[in-house]
């Protein structure tokens, strides 16, 4: 085979807690066949040389929180060729995202000494409020194997196999007893997608929704049959509320049962 | 018919690992009783039964010790003869070419051979039905055959259905007709417990001879029938099956359909235990350096965007229009498609259905809502 360019490959950080770009550090097995594959152009987070852009693949990872944020995700998209969002903050705002539902200002008046340094916008939104985005990788954190699908459906230009149905398909796949049926912790499996693997579930806890909301998801209908069992409305409105409250489906239904 | 008693059970056991079976059985796992490799009787759930309602399981005690006294696990024997995930082929790139070798974990040595103990009639009904989707006609399915070919099959009749079952009215069930090795019947009274057993084979037949099973007694007999007799009145549910495909049919834009719109999830989980169920789909899987490919099949379901996604878009967009293509195939048009109901009335759909949709009562609501055959008969299909 001919030796061809590597591809440039570069790795944003927006407001986020970094553990998505530290999944493409835990792929320790993999490591080396990725960086024979690709050239890590752009990476703080894991060596301070930089190749200039623009990127064939830029990974970006947080939300839009800020001005100077705002501005700089325009720059991100032009210099690069195909752009992947990685994990709830990029694809859905993330946990940052609760304050979404509160007023910025008061926090930033409570938490602050001298809140005129705090430049910050009133949302927390995801990048795809702001850009075009080729693909969304979804996760809190992003699943490392579907890090590593990504990539390589990317890199020999095939569609990656990432399907957008329920946790609760890779659940019975796995050959797990669900814990919605046998009474266990409340699980958000039904109208997540899948991605993790069915961590949670796999050791007896509910799915917390770290994928953010399934294709064609109906959690009024979930939520109902909880009510209709014995969940307190702000039980539910807790459940929604985690990682990807600001997911459009999750969202609406924690405000439908707000107060 | 033969009897035997709980140490002819482990000499069962014994003898079916000696001609290289793994034992797939039920047993409690943490919060359910699912089939699994057991090794002994020992590992049978012994006086646990499961009581099922819409969305809901909770394992419960018996007083009699019966080791088959529950009902069905939360998935079916589909999951040894059709697992979820399958490599077909694997590819690697040289500097010679591409070359294209069977799966790893396909080849006809090291298939696992598997002896089902506990298999439900309605579940052997399943069983035929797949046999007759994966293993008859044009389009055989290699690993399929294979494995299916390899099985012994020890049902056990259903002598205790539960509140979730309807096998009666889909004449499946409670007691099973053929498809069997060997079919036992539990029976249970004051100082005896033992089964009576039929064999359906010539397997089944050297089974029994190598266990040197008794003849059972025309008492012990009758008791098994007089249980199984029974039985069917202890069933939870039922379908009314008189003219059910053409009722069907007939009402695609009823407005029951619009109804489970709002509450179908749309998750999948029905149609991933339902042990007729065999949609799946291909992914083609790289290495990073583009190497080596592999072609794997997993199992998908109708009730996913994807499923039904062709040039242009999804042709099932709406939930509604999912959920009623799966009704309508299992109760109408798999009648068209393979001359039976794909719906042996095992009930799983309703207890694993996370907001307990019924499917018996979805097929009843149209019935009563319909203009057309509103009046049923206990006629036939």
């Amino acid at each position: 085979m001919a030796q061809k360019r590597k591809p440039k490959v570069a790795v944003w950080k927006f407001a986020s807690c970094d553990g998505c770009q530290l999944s493409l550090l835990d792929c320790e097995d993999e490591l080396l066949a990725i960086v024979e594959a690709i050239q890590i152009a752009y990476f703080p987070e894991a060596t301070r040389a930089v190749v200039r852009g623009p990127y064939d693949l830029s990974l970006v990872e947080g939300s839009i929180t800020t001005p100077h944020d705002a501005e700089r995700i325009h720059q991100v998209r032009r210099s690069s060729k195909f752009l992947v969002t990685i994990g709830a903050c990029a694809t859905a705002g993330g946990i940052q995202a609760l304050r979404n539902f509160k007023n910025v200002h008061e926090f930033v008046a409570g938490v602050y000494a001298t809140p005129s340094y705090i430049e910050t916008l009133a949302k927390s939104t995801a990048i795809a409020d702001h850009i075009f985005v080729d693909f969304q990788l979804r996760g809190c954190p992003i699943n490392k194997h579907q890090l590593l699908e990504v990539i390589s459906a990317y890199l020999n230009g095939r569609k990656p196999n990432i399907p957008t149905y329920s946790v609760c398909m890779e659940c019975k796949q796995k050959g797990l007893v669900c814990g919605l049926v046998t009474h266990g912790p409340p699980c958000l499996g039904p109208v997540t997608q899948a991605g993790c693997g069915a961590l949670c579930p796999s050791y007896h806890r509910g799915c917390f929704g770290c994928f953010g909301p399934k294709e064609t998801p109906n959690p009024s209908s979930l939520s109902e049959w909880w009510l209709k069992n014995g969940m307190k409305r702000d039980d539910l409105v807790r459940l929604y509320r985690s990682f990807n409250a600001y997911a459009d489906p999750f969202r609406k239904e924690s405000e439908a049962h707000e107060k | 018919m033969e009897r035997l008693e709980i140490h002819d059970l482990s000499a069962l056991f014994s003898v079916l690992k000696q001609d290289g079976y793994q034992i797939i059985g039920p047993t409690v796992r943490e919060s359910a009783i699912v089939c699994e490799r057991i090794q002994s009787v020992d590992e049978l759930p012994a006086g646990v039964t499961d009581i099922q309602r819409p969305a809901s399981y909770r394992l419960a005690e018996r007083h009699d010790n019966a080791l088959f006294g529950h009902r069905l696990g939360p998935q079916s024997w589909k999951r040894y003869l059709y697992p979820p995930r399958l490599q077909l082929f694997q590819a690697a790139r040289t500097e010679k070419g591409i070359t294209i070798s069977p799966p790893t974990n396909g080849g006809a040595g090291d298939l696992p051979k598997y002896a089902f103990v506990g298999v439900r009639p309605c579940e052997l009904s399943a069983i035929g039905i797949q046999d007759m989707v994966f293993a008859r006609g044009t389009y055989v399915d290699p690993h399929y055959s294979a494995v299916r070919a390899r099985i012994i099959v020890i049902a056990v009749n259903c002598t205790d259905p539960g509140e979730t079952c309807f096998c009666a009215s889909m004449k499946t069930g409670p007691q099973t007709e053929s498809g069997y090795d060997l079919a036992l019947t539990e029976v249970i009274s004051a100082g005896s417990h033992l089964f009576v057993a039929q064999s359906g084979s010539d397997v089944g037949k050297e089974l029994l001879a190598r266990l040197k099973a008794a003849p059972a007694s025309a008492e012990e007999i009758q008791r098994a029938e007089d249980l199984l007799d029974r039985a069917s009145e202890k069933m939870g549910r039922s379908v009314d099956t008189y003219r059910l495909p053409e009722l069907l049919h007939a009402n695609i834009d009823h407005p029951q359909w619009d109804e489970l719109d709002e509450r179908c999830l749309s998750c999948g989980n029905c149609t991933q235990v339902c042990p007729t169920c065999f949609c799946s789909t291909v992914e083609d899987v790289t290495n990073l350096d583009g190497t080596e490919a592999g072609r794997w099949r997993k199992w998908d379901s109708c009730f996913t965007l994807e499923f039904s996604y062709i040039h242009g878009g999804c042709v099932r967009a709406t939930t509604k229009s999912r959920y009623r293509q799966w009704m309508t195939h299992k109760l109408a048009s798999w009648v068209d498609q393979f001359g039976t109901f794909g719906c042996v009335g095992c009930g799983r759909c309703i207890t694993w259905c996370p907001v307990g949709i019924d499917i018996t009562e979805e097929a009843r609501a149209i019935r009563a809502q319909s203009t057309l055959l509103s009046t049923s008969s206990k006629g036939e299909m």
